[in-house]
């Protein structure tokens, strides 16, 4: 008992210079489904939606809506045929109200019929039962309402494939429920919509059918109920799990008797209030939290990332001043900052300049690394880290996600540094690479450096930390280790003991 | 797999000016072979003739079309190179070169005339007075730009209107002559060389960066800075700083710029010395295939740029076209360059390259089975 | 609205009267109490060499120990000048000065100086009105300078005259002089016009004009520039391109207006010729003021020669020279 096919794509091939990113794809979607597209960074997942969206052009193969032979030759062409997209970074105004940001582009004449606009925004809102008002500026809304909203304009566009493209990777877990419920709610009305998402958790949520892409090729397509999450795991990365769950178990941490290495005392920026911290050397410690609960803020103001307002810090008992970054590298300190695309890759420059930037930096203007020198530090991480790249020379923009994180974790590593700060190291990149970042961390505490690890993947937190801080509001409520480190435990620090 | 390289990315960010002066030259290749075979034009001088002739004071030197693209462009390539920098730090452009040039020149005679004789000592002196005070007027627009994040275009708007103001003021008069055999020197043929100075000042000023660039790391910073400042400020550069150098090194080139200006006449007009040479500049640098949002740069393409603008002048020209209406004639040249330059042109030219290729191949495949 | 609009305006134009003031308040303030008040109207000195020397000699023979008041105002706009005009007269001037920016515009601020009774010296430059408005016009003849300047290149006997003639701001008295001679050779086709255009006076773009023809692979042997700058900037392009010039040599260079400089350039033989063009009215007027006796013609021609490189001497670029 099949429901009727919507969107049929087969054998879909697609060509970059250089590599083959799809290759003979078959993708089906059907009415009132929500299907998740799965796949490592790289397996082909953009690729493809980007032809659906005709932000791409496809090489070989058709696409069918409604059992009609489609040409999607641009986003316009996508939207004509019902396929809208909603993208993990918004593409909306946030200095426009609501309603204006659900109608531009399509008010159908010169003029802006702002009230009869604001009052069918608002019909749309209640039904969907999105907690916005159409008159207000979307920049004041919450993200997961920003993204709702980006929904609700396709909705109301008479769209019959939606494609979510990550859109849960920057909520809560409310705003997560928020918007799961809204697409059950579409599923409920026909519309199909595509998932992309790297949490395996919430396909398990929503999804009726899973599709597998791994190296541009698919590797099959699942009901959700067939294929457990291990399974999925390995079929995503080709591999078994063994790995995965011998890293969990090697969680014999142990540090409690070295050096302290790092020290500090009311230390407070202008984005953190002030809070004590310390790490010994080798020791893996993690903030965690909500988001907004002022984790990456007190790692910035460690770091001297924002302005730095007071506080004394102490590195190997020796009271040192880091206001600015550059402080923080001199003192052996490096940071990898949550948002890669914002505050991490410089895009143009090639893998090579990216690697060796901060240790350029140490270093100094005047002291120019030679380029063979350069060269040679970079073939030596691409090596030991694995980043799949064309060639040291290829700009570090075009790597998928999971490998510019890699580039951006050698540039710190180049450093050698004692202390090094991962903000969600792992957000955003496949399972595979999430592996082998996890594993370095705990390399690197053997080899003596101290890491601070932040993920909101709170697993991966316990599977390497030895030490839990835990933030609510701003301030640190909790710290856990030994016995306390469970998921329950920190579940219950989160959200204030009783819970 | 080596060939394809080539056309497709070997000449990379350069492959814009290139293009550019290879269509120049063809253009006056297919001219000359029209003058002298077809029409049979009599005394036609071939475009690319070079000549070695008496000047004034009885020094051989090489004259022709090609030695006046590379004379006359260089002020312009001297600008493009600090240009460049500022574009690549700062994604935005310094529209008051000419104004600050005209400044550097006035303050370069003021020098001289008030050190009375004109000779080796009292010309560097003049010299590095003109480049500090030129400095010091970058910095000045550095530090709208770098402190108070004005954007670049509207904060150098103070200075290339009240540029030339400030020059009139420095010499406080019309236009004040400096007649000195060192002066010629610079501005045309230093006695014994047959090639014009500027030309040598242009080469000069190339190795200075390049030497600027292989002993600091300023050419990674700056490019950091200029495509992602956030990134840049967090691996401990600072983009305040970078900003406020490359505009410091764009005052050292208009410093330059002027004084080759100025001593190719022998005087300085603050009024026209180097009328309109900023959106030439911008251009030179544009046409270099450098983005003019900051970022990746290359000193050489803009340096081709400014000779390939130049070329574009001195070709009009050999086609009789007045100079009063050259600027029209470029603007069509330019209008076209730059479409080709552009991603879109880029873009849609890639895909039509591609299909040809796939049509090939798939022609051969079917050829083969 | 409307009244706060109306008192903008009013606000507007009370700032603008005072900075009219300010403009026209510059100069030589003070002087004595029975000193002849002078209002200047000029070009600013930084116009040319010969403006420099103009305003120079201006200040120099009405100065206070002269028994003068001198206000002056420059500018190369005509609306400036004409407000400038204005304030003076009602400062109360005794006497107006004016080298007009354009011929025309000026009748009524005339007009409002007669009435005054403020007298009017014209200097310089001519305007297009009645006669009956100034006392006298203290002007160079431009025509008679360039039949000067052709007739000594007539002289030189050359085999052709293949000429490059570069002009001045088109329209401006000194071009439409210089010019007139040389187009009437053209004409007779005594001499072949290789290219005349303007170059506005800028030496900059002097040597434009110059390198495109040399680019453009034209020959030529005489460059007549309508003043020493841009003859400076015609003789740099010519040193670019290793093209000799001056006495004996194949490019013969003329110039106007007689810049000490320029008469060095010709003493060493790198250009022939440099025609006057006088700075000197202030003399002439003052004499006439002095004098209290209406001039015998409205037009009084400022004598003016034309040097040849053969013949200067040391003395005529003392005496003649302008400038340094």
């Amino acid at each position: 008992m099949q429901e009727a096919v919507l969107l049929q794509m087969r054998h879909i091939d697609k060509q970059f210079p250089g590599v083959k990113a799809l290759s003979n794809v078959d993708f089906t979607l059907r009415k009132g489904e929500i299907h998740a597209l799965m796949g490592e960074n790289g397996a082909g997942k953009s690729t493809l939606i980007k032809i659906l969206t005709g932000v791409y052009q496809l090489d070989g193969g058709e696409i069918t809506v409604d059992g009609e032979n489609v040409i999607i030759r641009s986003p316009q062409d996508a939207q004509n045929h019902g396929i809208s997209t909603v993208y993990q970074e918004i593409t909306l105004c946030p200095n426009l109200t609501v309603a204006e940001n659900m109608f531009i582009g399509r008010e159908g004449g010169a003029w802006v019929r702002h009230k009869a606009f604001e009052k069918r925004a608002d019909e749309i809102l209640t039904k969907l039962g999105i907690p916005a008002r159409s008159t207000q500026q979307l920049g004041d809304c919450s993200l997961a309402v920003q993204q709702m909203v980006a929904i609700a304009r396709a909705v109301d566009m008479k769209c019959k494939v939606l494609i979510l493209d990550e859109p849960t990777s920057s909520l809560d877990d409310k705003e997560v429920k928020m918007l799961f419920d809204l697409m059950k709610d579409l599923k409920s009305q026909g519309v199909g919509i595509i998932f992309v998402t790297h949490f395996l958790e919430q396909v398990y949520e929503v999804s009726d059918r899973i599709t597998v892409l791994r190296n541009g090729e698919l590797v099959g397509e699942y009901p959700v109920q067939d294929l457990p999450q291990v399974q999925l795991v390995s079929k995503m990365i080709g591999k078994d799990l063994d790995e995965l769950n011998a890293l969990g178990e090697s969680g014999e941490k142990k540090n409690e008797n070295t050096e302290v290495l790092y020290e500090a005392e009311g230390l407070s920026s202008n984005e953190a209030k002030p809070f004590d911290f310390s790490i010994r050397k080798g020791e893996v410690n993690g903030f965690t939290g909500l988001l907004g609960s002022g984790r990456s803020e007190c790692v910035r103001a460690i770091f001297g990332a924002d302005k730095v307002n007071g506080g004394t810090v102490k590195i190997k008992g020796r009271q040192v001043r880091i206001t600015r970054p550059i402080h923080a590298i001199k003192n052996g300190i490096g940071y990898l900052a949550e948002d890669r695309k914002r505050d991490g890759i410089i895009a143009e420059l090639s893998v090579r300049e990216n690697i060796i930037l901060a240790m350029q930096v140490m270093n100094g203007i005047f002291k120019p690394i030679s380029r063979s020198e350069t060269e040679a530090f970079a073939d030596e991480y691409i090596k030991v880290l694995n980043i799949k790249t064309a060639s040291r020379e290829t700009p570090v923009g075009s790597l998928s996600g999971g490998n510019q994180q890699k580039v951006i974790l050698a540039r710190w590593l180049l450093t050698h540094p004692d202390y090094l700060i991962l903000d969600e190291p792992t957000r955003g990149i496949d399972v595979g690479t999430k592996l082998e970042i996890q594993k370095l961390v705990l390399k690197l505490a053997e080899e003596g450096v101290s890491v601070t690890f932040i993920s909101s993947e709170i697993e991966e937190m316990l599977r390497t930390c030895s030490r839990l801080i835990v933030m609510r509001d701003r301030h640190i409520v909790g710290e856990l280790k030994g016995d306390d480190l469970n998921q329950t435990q920190v579940m219950k620090t989160i959200a204030g003991g009783e819970a | 797999m080596k060939k394809k390289r080539l056309f497709s990315g070997g000449l990379g960010q350069l492959t814009i000016p290139f293009v550019a002066i290879c269509l120049l030259v063809l253009f006056n290749v297919i001219r000359d072979l029209i003058m002298i075979f077809v029409l049979k034009t009599p005394d036609y001088i071939s475009f690319f003739s070079i000549e070695i002739t008496k000047n004034n004071i009885g020094n051989s030197v090489l004259s022709g079309n090609l030695i006046s693209i590379i004379n006359g462009a260089s002020e312009l390539a001297v600008l493009a190179i600090g240009m460049t920098l500022v574009t690549a730090a700062c994604g935005g452009q310094d529209i008051s070169v000419g104004a600050a040039a005209a400044i550097a020149g006035s303050v370069f005679v003021k020098v001289l005339k008030a050190s009375g004789n004109i000779n080796a000592g009292t010309v560097i002196l003049a010299f590095l007075c003109a480049c500090i005070v030129a400095m010091i007027f970058g910095a000045f627009n550095g530090t709208l730009v770098a402190v108070f994040k004005i954007q670049p275009m509207i904060a150098t708007l103070i200075l290339y209107t009240c540029g030339r103001s400030i020059a009139y003021w420095i010499n406080g008069g019309a236009t004040p002559t400096v007649e000195s055999p060192i002066i010629e020197g610079i501005g045309r043929f230093i006695p014994g060389i047959p090639i014009p100075t500027p030309v040598l000042i242009v080469a000069v000023m190339l190795i200075v960066f390049k030497v600027l660039f292989r002993f600091t790391s300023l050419e990674l910073f700056t490019q950091a800075v200029g495509i992602n400042q956030s990134a840049a400020r967090l691996n401990g550069i600072n983009p305040t700083l970078i900003k406020l150098l490359s505009f410091i090194l764009l005052g050292a080139c208009v410093s330059v710029a002027g004084i080759i200006g100025v001593s190719r006449l022998g005087l300085i007009n603050h009024e026209t010395l180097l009328l309109d040479v900023e959106m030439d500049a911008i251009l030179a640098v544009a046409i270099g295939g450098n983005s003019l949002g900051g970022g990746r740069f290359k000193i050489s393409g803009s340096i081709i740029g400014a000779y390939v603008i130049q070329m574009l002048t001195i070709t009009l020209y050999s086609m009789k076209v007045s100079s009063t209406d050259v600027k029209a004639y470029k603007a069509i040249v330019i209008v076209l360059l730059v479409v080709i330059g552009s991603p879109v042109f880029k873009e849609k030219f890639g895909r039509f390259m591609a299909r040809r290729a796939a049509s090939k191949v798939q022609a051969k495949g079917a050829e083969e089975s | 609205m409307k009244k706060f609009k109306a008192l903008v305006l009013a606000g507007v134009l009370a700032m603008s009267t005072v900075l009219t003031a300010c403009g026209a308040g510059g100069g030589n303030a003070g002087g004595g109490g029975g000193a002849i008040k002078v209002g200047v109207v000029n070009n600013p000195p930084s116009e040319s060499g010969y403006r420099e020397a103009n305003v120079k000699d201006m200040e120099k023979v009405f100065s206070a120990e002269n028994g003068y008041e001198l206000k002056t105002a420059y500018s190369l706009k005509n609306d400036e000048q004409l407000q400038a005009a204005q304030g003076f007269i009602t400062e109360g001037v005794d006497y107006l000065l004016i080298s007009a920016a354009e011929t025309t515009g000026w009748d009524e601020v005339l007009k409002k100086a007669q009435e005054a009774g403020i007298k009017v010296y014209l200097f310089d430059r001519m305007i297009d009105v009645d006669e009956s408005l100034y006392e006298a016009a203290v002007v160079s003849d431009m025509a008679k300078e360039g039949e000067t300047a052709v007739n000594w290149l007539k002289s030189q006997n050359l085999g052709e005259y293949n000429v490059i003639h570069i002009q001045g701001a088109m329209g401006s008295d000194a071009q439409i002089g210089r010019t007139g001679a040389l187009d009437a050779e053209f004409a007779a086709g005594t001499m072949n016009k290789v290219v005349q255009q303007t170059a506005t006076w800028d030496e900059a773009e002097a040597k434009k004009i110059v390198e495109s023809v040399i680019n453009a692979g034209t020959d030529f042997n005489v460059i007549y520039a309508e003043n020493d700058g841009m003859a400076k900037g015609a003789v740099a392009a010519l040193d670019e391109n290793g093209i000799e010039h001056g006495v004996g040599k194949k490019v013969v260079v003329m110039g106007f207006d007689c810049n000490k400089w320029a008469l060095r350039e010709l003493k060493a033989g790198n250009w022939n010729y440099d025609g006057q063009c006088s700075p000197f009215q202030a003399q002439i007027i003052s004499d006439l003021i002095k004098s209290g006796k209406a001039p015998s013609s409205k037009k009084i021609i400022n004598e003016e020669k034309g040097f040849d490189a053969t013949t200067l001497t040391d003395a005529d670029i003392d005496q003649y020279g302008l400038g340094e």
